[in-house]
């Protein structure tokens, strides 16, 4: 599956700063859309017709034209000829003017559908490549014209060809993203009963194949009031979370999708105590220990696409959890996590340093309110790592270099504020200098949070004060007397390490 | 970041955790003007936090559809006719041979040899056309069940049936699969070659599913399927389960 990304790299015939310059465009185009909160467009997710446009591409077909191969396709005698109509009709269907042209004209897609519901296995097939072509096209009005289709679509998900089945499952997923319309009558024919079946298939295609169709059904705006309870209702949740359960039959393809689809359903808050009763958690933490385990073996690109949503799952689910129940969950109580998540925290730092505040993020959940854990992070002697990105400046942007150094922080105050017993093991070591340089920076919250530090460890290890003011601390802590924000904190520091 | 080098062989070793510190808070600090308390952090759907994964996420997912978008090639083979009785097709290739038996022998009557797009209406179709206890139980209860998998309505005739999937599921009113029976005599295993060549009237000749017979045939009493013309879903013609339609591409890459 990861070869994929590698091979659609090889099929454009240009040079390495143009691919890069291409995929820098391609997400400054995306981080527009998500702020606009319009990610899920399907514009977003196909690309320019002028690239996709390589060897077969044909020229836009007019009416009499798509009328000819519509007629050689359902009433022709021989069985290859209706079937080479087909291909042309598809091939012709790539550019939107044909896509239009085909959408306004009478009948057409009744022909169509007709086409896709025949007795011929292979006219059927290529029917559905042309829907296909169709559902991937950039303006909603020509996914909404596949309305009449998709009952159809649902109903061959329960045959046995799996290519088919593969096919359909994609152009439905098209169709959901582009169309409010088409989803509104999709729940009411039976897509969640249809992907419940589909999601027991033995083939790794047809999983992928449903947990992307899952996943952009998820996306809908309107999915938290009136998908994610059908899908919670149904037998879909417990299928995705045997499909994520790490071991020898674990596929990263598939599991990628169904994690993203958990995330969807996790962060939407609708039913989040109920996932915790089928052992989301439990599956989820023995994936993040697999993940771990396997960015140390291979060079696989692409295991930050699952670590991602496996990480904003576990880190969501932990907020659900009240402070009187963790004990009760004993894959809370277990140090390996707190090992794992740290080795994928050095992944995303080689791999893909944007990832390290959502990886900050479930540290700073795991660590809250467990002692257990605050003290796994000691007894595996994970503070220096930790302090060690606060000194990040050269590989991330300012502003989330800013933002680590703040969760860091927190981290540490979660640890710190536990008592004496847990200030003793984070000083004497290189937490004061490291302070020192944070107290030294202009962000207010990155100085406000150290002085919060600072002053638990002071109160819980007084010694530590002693040597704070033999680093010159009190000078360091001056700059930021007049802040209004700082003020009082800085002054308390102060008094509290002159006393000590 | 340098790590404990403990720390990679701790993953793989056995669940557990270092006995937990004691915890022993001051009030002080607490106090003002100090405010911190740890806390659990969520973030919602669309929150700004989520920016940078969600943009790599649709990144793989652009690389996905382009592939997705392209047909595949095809394994070119010497000519073959499909061997089931009755059917004379002829293949040039094992993927279309691979749709055309799914589709047109994978969920066929073996009673009157008509293909059915899924199990669920292949079983529909056998009980409410080969089953005369069907028939009779029909003319005193609602026994015509819902096409749409999960719905657990019942009805006296075929035509409510279709009144109801349209009405509150949403279907299509011309709904293909669920079409009046024309009268066609019982079915021989010739029947599937005299379709193939039929051309296609205004709307084709649909799959069949099911309806109400309009003449009754001297059904065997309770008989299924005499012989399972089902396929296992993990045969593949040769190739391999773990084949999608897609990865052909695949078959020079190592994994």
């Amino acid at each position: 599956m990861w070869s994929r990304r590698q091979s659609h790299l090889r099929r454009v015939a240009c040079g390495v700063e143009e691919l890069r310059c291409r995929r820098r465009e391609q997400e400054a185009a995306l981080r527009k859309a998500r702020r606009e909160q319009q990610l899920v467009s399907k514009r977003l997710l196909r690309e320019s017709p002028e690239e996709a446009a390589g060897e077969g591409a044909a020229a836009v077909l007019g009416e009499a034209e798509i009328q000819q191969f519509l007629r050689l396709a359902q009433r022709g005698t021989d069985e290859k000829e209706r079937e080479k109509a087909l291909v042309s009709l598809r091939r012709g269907l790539q550019h939107l003017e044909t896509q239009q042209t085909f959408i306004w004209m009478e009948g057409s897609m009744r022909i169509l559908v007709g086409l896709l519901t025949c007795n011929r296995a292979l006219l059927q097939l290529e029917a559905a490549r042309c829907l296909h072509e169709l559902s991937h096209s950039e303006q909603s009005a020509v996914a909404e014209a596949c309305l009449p289709a998709t009952s159809y679509l649902l109903i061959y998900l329960s045959g046995h060809s799996s290519d088919f089945i593969e096919l359909c499952l994609y152009t439905l997923g098209n169709l959901i993203v582009e169309s409010e319309a088409v989803r509104r009558h999709l729940l009411p024919q039976g897509i969640v009963p249809a992907l419940a079946s589909c999601i027991q298939s033995p083939h790794v295609a047809v999983l992928e194949a449903v947990g992307y169709t899952l996943s952009q059904l998820l996306q809908a705006k309107e999915a938290p009031e009136k998908i994610i309870p059908h899908i919670l209702d149904s037998t879909l949740l417990q299928h995705m979370l045997q499909l994520m359960q790490p071991g020898p039959k674990l596929n990263p393809g598939v599991a990628v999708e169904f994690a993203w689809s958990l995330h969807y359903i996790i962060c939407s808050q609708v039913n989040n105590a109920l996932l915790i009763t089928h052992g989301a958690l439990s599956t989820l933490v023995l994936l993040l220990l697999d993940l771990a385990e396997v960015v140390q073996r291979t060079e696989d690109v692409g295991l930050e696409l699952l670590a991602c949503p496996v990480i904003r799952c576990l880190s969501n689910l932990l907020a659900e959890v009240a402070t009187e129940d963790v004990g009760g969950q004993m894959e809370l109580r277990d140090e390996r996590i707190v090992a794992a998540l740290f080795i994928l925290l050095e992944f995303f730092l080689q791999k893909q340093p944007s990832l390290l505040p959502e990886g900050l993020w479930l540290l700073n959940n795991l660590t809250a309110n467990s002692p257990t854990l605050c003290t796994s992070l000691l007894s595996l002697d994970l503070i220096e790592p930790l302090l060690q990105l606060l000194s990040l400046s050269n590989v991330v942007t300012v502003l989330d270099c800013i933002y680590v150094s703040l969760q860091v922080l927190t981290v540490l105050c979660n640890v710190a504020e536990k008592g004496p017993a847990y200030c003793q093991q984070l000083w004497p070591g290189p937490l004061l200098p490291c302070l020192l340089n944070t107290v030294a920076l202009s962000d207010t919250d990155v100085v406000g949070q150290s002085l919060e530090l600072l002053q638990l460890l002071f109160l819980y290890q007084p010694e530590a004060a002693q040597a704070f003011l033999q680093l010159s601390g009190l000078q360091a802590l001056e700059r930021h007397q007049e802040e209004v924000q700082l003020q009082d904190r800085v002054h308390a520091v102060q008094q509290t390490a002159l006393h000590c | 970041m340098l790590l404990p080098t403990a720390l990679r062989a701790r993953v793989a070793g056995a669940p557990g955790a270092a006995e937990p510190l004691p915890v022993e808070r001051n009030p002080e600090a607490r106090a003002a003007p100090f405010r911190f308390v740890p806390r659990l952090v969520r973030f919602p759907r669309e929150h700004e936090f989520f920016e940078d994964g969600d943009v790599q996420r649709h990144l793989y997912l652009q690389d996905v559809l382009t592939q997705v978008a392209e047909a595949p090639e095809k394994s070119r083979v010497p000519e073959f006719t499909c061997q089931v009785a009755g059917c004379c097709q002829v293949f040039a290739a094992l993927e279309d041979y691979q749709h055309h038996y799914h589709m047109m022998h994978g969920n066929a009557c073996s009673l009157c040899s008509r293909a059915f797009p899924s199990e669920h209406l292949l079983d529909t179709h056998i009980l409410e056309w080969h089953d005369s206890l069907f028939q009779i139980l029909a003319e005193r209860q609602d026994m015509y069940q819902c096409l749409v998998e999960g719905c657990p309505e019942k009805f006296k005739t075929t035509q409510d049936r279709k009144d109801h999937m349209v009405r509150l599921h949403l279907y299509p009113a011309d709904f293909r699969f669920d079409k009046p029976k024309t009268n066609r005599g019982p079915a021989t295993p010739e029947t599937v070659a005299d379709l193939s060549t039929r051309t296609l009237a205004d709307d084709g000749d649909a799959m069949e599913v099911c309806c109400e017979p309009t003449s009754l045939t001297p059904a065997r009493v309770g008989e299924r399927r005499t012989y399972n013309h089902r396929i296992p879903s993990t045969i593949c013609f040769g190739q391999g389960a773990l084949r999608g339609f897609k990865s052909t591409k695949k078959r020079n890459k190592h994994h």
